[in-house]
């Protein structure tokens, strides 16, 4: 495991230019390019701000206002992680012919896939700084140098899952059926539309096991909420929670490496 | 010289998964909890069983065998792409490997960023690639279009930036899987030409291939893999002589049962217990176009030809011959009742019907004086100077106005081999002469 570790360290090139050709190719051909990338979220959000503050007014508390920004920092975040795992799940197979013929560590596509939609979360960044102005969101300097740590963590987190459903994908093909599923679940399962505050004890105890959650209350809380970023201890454990996720899924990928070329 | 591959003892084993295992699903392995069970195959399949074999540092090594005898799995197993079941596989040096030209290009990116990026799968620097990136496209002929997605290239354009990438990967051990056959001549023979250019470099090849021709010109030595087992290795010729004459004795096993079909399915129209006649005049009457008609048998049957065989220069019967060989065709025929008008003819069709040649014992002035009980005849070949291919015999029996006995149209085979490349039907024997300032010499090797 150490030494594909240091093999992908090698490839590192290979993987620069897999993330570019990705992007290039995703909007090569279409009229609206990147603007693409803001679509999806930008429809959630506008369906979320509309059926919450004009089909079902009220439903929220005053701290959530504006609804518009609360929920952005949400699902910018949530984009990547569940494009990341969707895409991923099976981009081993979408990729057999590759891994048939010609020799490179395979858990360069996942880290691929992971990758390019970070980059894409990127690209939607600059919208946020837009609302956030627009809205004049209480920022502080000391809160946003958390923002990279956080970026991090969540990237941390999705690539060791994103190793292993790439992995197990290849030998179990209802794995990518499921996962869309449970992305769905994942999504209400995760303060996003909804505040942490509002949750109910028991199920604050289930959103609290909920990895996701962590990191979108630390959007919300250094974008979002005035105040000092109170959940910096929930996100220092989530950050070792996540390296023990991806050595576990690069392990996992690692064993089933060997099986990819003649399972897929 | 150091060894450059060296597979020793190696064994690979594919699974093959049954009906079983293909609705299996994740629901139902943690259901019946056959989680780790489902995981190992129904069944197995050798692709390679115990092979071992070594290539030395600037070595053309070939493997031949027929389709599906593990070639290809021992290429992988040296690209590292697979790993052997058992035994080992070790190879010193940098690998590039055609295995599959232009695997991983992208249809919606210019050709220019996919050799980038194909380089680099492949373990080519950026900095490599900026400096051969002129040499590869001017090699693969597409300075025009290098720009343009690769989704808008014929296929033969898409081969040869990926051949082109490959090769100038510049690995130490190179791996070609029947790739050559890509592109137009002119393109075959650039490729040809860097091969030589690779050899006499000192590199390593490693080549897989089909072309037979191909493995005495460019191969050291050649390893024969039937059925995932070294059959032979060693000398090209030697090899590929022993390959050859497998091949004969397998066509001549099918080329037998065919005949013996061909005979049977006629035989069984012409005594009606299929209840369906196969064509038109198959019982007795001959067909209305003669030479239209394909396999078949008819005449009245006073006298029949009961069997018919070939028999080649060693005296054993058969149906795979080597082209000048001298061949015979023997017929065993019966008078059910004393005949004095009788006439036995032959003729050899090649495969696209055309009549090589036709004759008869009426047309050679002889003419049929008694003939009763039975009796062999022997249509007896000096020389066999046909070009490769498959031929097929009319053999007849019939009276001196035509009117068949037993006519057995197409219902023989045989094949001739040939190891000149010469077209046409008919080999006159021959020989070149020159003079005046002209020379020639052999080609050997090159």
């Amino acid at each position: 495991m150490v030494r594909s570790l240091r093999q992908l360290v090698r490839y590192r090139g290979l993987i620069q230019s897999l993330v570019a050709r990705e992007l290039k190719a995703r909007y090569r051909g279409s009229v609206l390019g990147f603007f693409w990338s803001f679509v999806n979220p930008l429809l959630l959000l506008l369906i979320y701000s509309f059926v919450f503050t004009v089909v079902l007014p009220g439903t929220h508390p005053k701290e959530m206002e504006p609804y518009g920004l609360f929920l952005f920092c949400g699902i910018l975040p949530w984009s990547w992680f569940s494009a990341s795992l969707s895409e991923s799940s099976v981009v081993l197979i979408n990729n057999g012919n590759l891994i048939k013929k010609v020799l490179f560590p395979a858990e360069v596509l996942p880290i691929v896939s992971v990758l390019a939609n970070m980059v894409h979360f990127f690209f939607g960044l600059p919208i946020l700084a837009a609302f956030l102005i627009y809205y004049a969101a209480p920022l502080q300097a000391g809160e946003l140098v958390w923002f990279p740590v956080i970026v991090i963590v969540q990237l941390v987190l999705t690539t060791g899952l994103a190793l292993l459903l790439s992995a197990l994908t290849v030998h179990f093909r209802d794995v990518k059926d499921i996962l869309s599923n449970l992305l769905t679940f994942w999504f209400f399962a995760t303060p996003i539309i909804y505040p942490m505050t509002l949750a109910p004890g028991a199920g604050r105890r289930f959103l609290n096991l909920n990895p996701v959650t962590h990191l979108a209350i630390s959007y919300q809380e250094i974008l979002f909420y005035p105040g000092p970023f109170g959940h910096w201890k929930w996100l220092v454990a989530l950050g070792v929670a996540s390296i023990v996720v991806f050595f576990l899924g690069y392990f996992v990928f690692d064993r089933l490496r060997d099986s990819f070329a003649e399972e897929v | 010289m150091s060894t450059a591959i060296a597979l020793r003892d190696v064994t690979k084993i594919y699974r093959r998964y049954g009906r079983r295992r293909q609705f299996s699903t994740l629901k139902s392995a943690i259901l019946s909890g056959t989680m780790l069970s489902d995981l190992r195959p129904d069944e197995t399949f050798p692709a390679l069983s115990g092979v071992s074999f070594e290539v030395q540092k600037g070595q053309t090594y070939g493997i031949i065998g027929r389709n599906g005898s593990g070639k290809s799995t021992a290429l992988k197993l040296v690209a590292g792409i697979t790993k052997p079941t058992s035994g080992t596989v070790s190879v010193d040096g940098r690998i590039s490997a055609l295995i599959e030209l232009g695997a991983g290009f992208h249809p919606e990116i210019s050709g220019r960023e996919n050799v980038f990026i194909n380089g680099i799968m492949l373990g080519l620097s950026k900095r490599e690639i900026t400096r051969r990136f002129d040499e590869i496209v001017e090699f693969a002929e597409l300075e025009d279009f290098i720009d343009a997605p690769v989704k808008t290239y014929s296929s033969g354009m898409y081969m040869r930036l990926g051949f082109a990438v490959a090769i100038n990967v510049d690995p130490d051990i190179l791996l070609v899987d029947e790739v050559l056959a890509v592109g137009d001549e002119a393109f075959t023979h650039k490729c040809l030409d860097k091969f030589s250019e690779f050899r006499r470099r000192g590199k390593t090849v490693l080549l897989v291939t089909h072309s037979l021709g191909l493995v005495e010109r460019f191969c050291d030595e050649v390893l024969w893999l039937d059925a995932g087992r070294a059959r032979a290795d060693g000398d090209p010729r030697r090899v590929v002589g022993a390959y050859i004459t497998a091949v004969e004795q397998r066509e001549e096993r099918q080329l037998a049962q065919e005949d013996a079909k061909a005979r049977d399915s006629v035989e069984a129209s012409a005594s009606g217990e299929t209840g369906t006649t196969l064509e038109a005049g198959a019982k007795d009457e001959p067909p209305p176009d003669m030479f239209r008609a394909t396999e078949g048998r008819w005449g009245s049957r006073e006298v029949e030809i009961v069997g018919v065989r070939f028999v080649g220069e060693d005296g054993s019967g058969g149906h795979v011959f080597h082209s000048g060989e001298r061949v015979s065709v023997h017929m065993q025929v019966v008078a059910h009742e004393p005949v004095e008008d009788f006439v036995f003819g032959i003729g050899l069709f090649n495969a696209d019907g055309v009549c090589c040649y036709g004759t008869n014992t009426s047309i050679a002035e002889l003419v049929g004086d008694r003939f009763e009980g039975t009796g062999e005849v022997t249509f007896a070949i000096d020389g066999l100077d046909l070009t490769e291919g498959t031929y097929k015999v009319d053999v007849a029996v019939h009276k001196r106005d035509g009117v068949p006995y037993d006519y057995h149209r197409l219902l023989y085979t045989f094949r001739v081999k040939s190891r000149t490349k010469d077209v046409g039907i008919y080999r006159p024997r021959h020989r070149w002469e020159f003079g005046g300032g002209i020379r020639l010499r052999p080609r050997i090797g090159e």
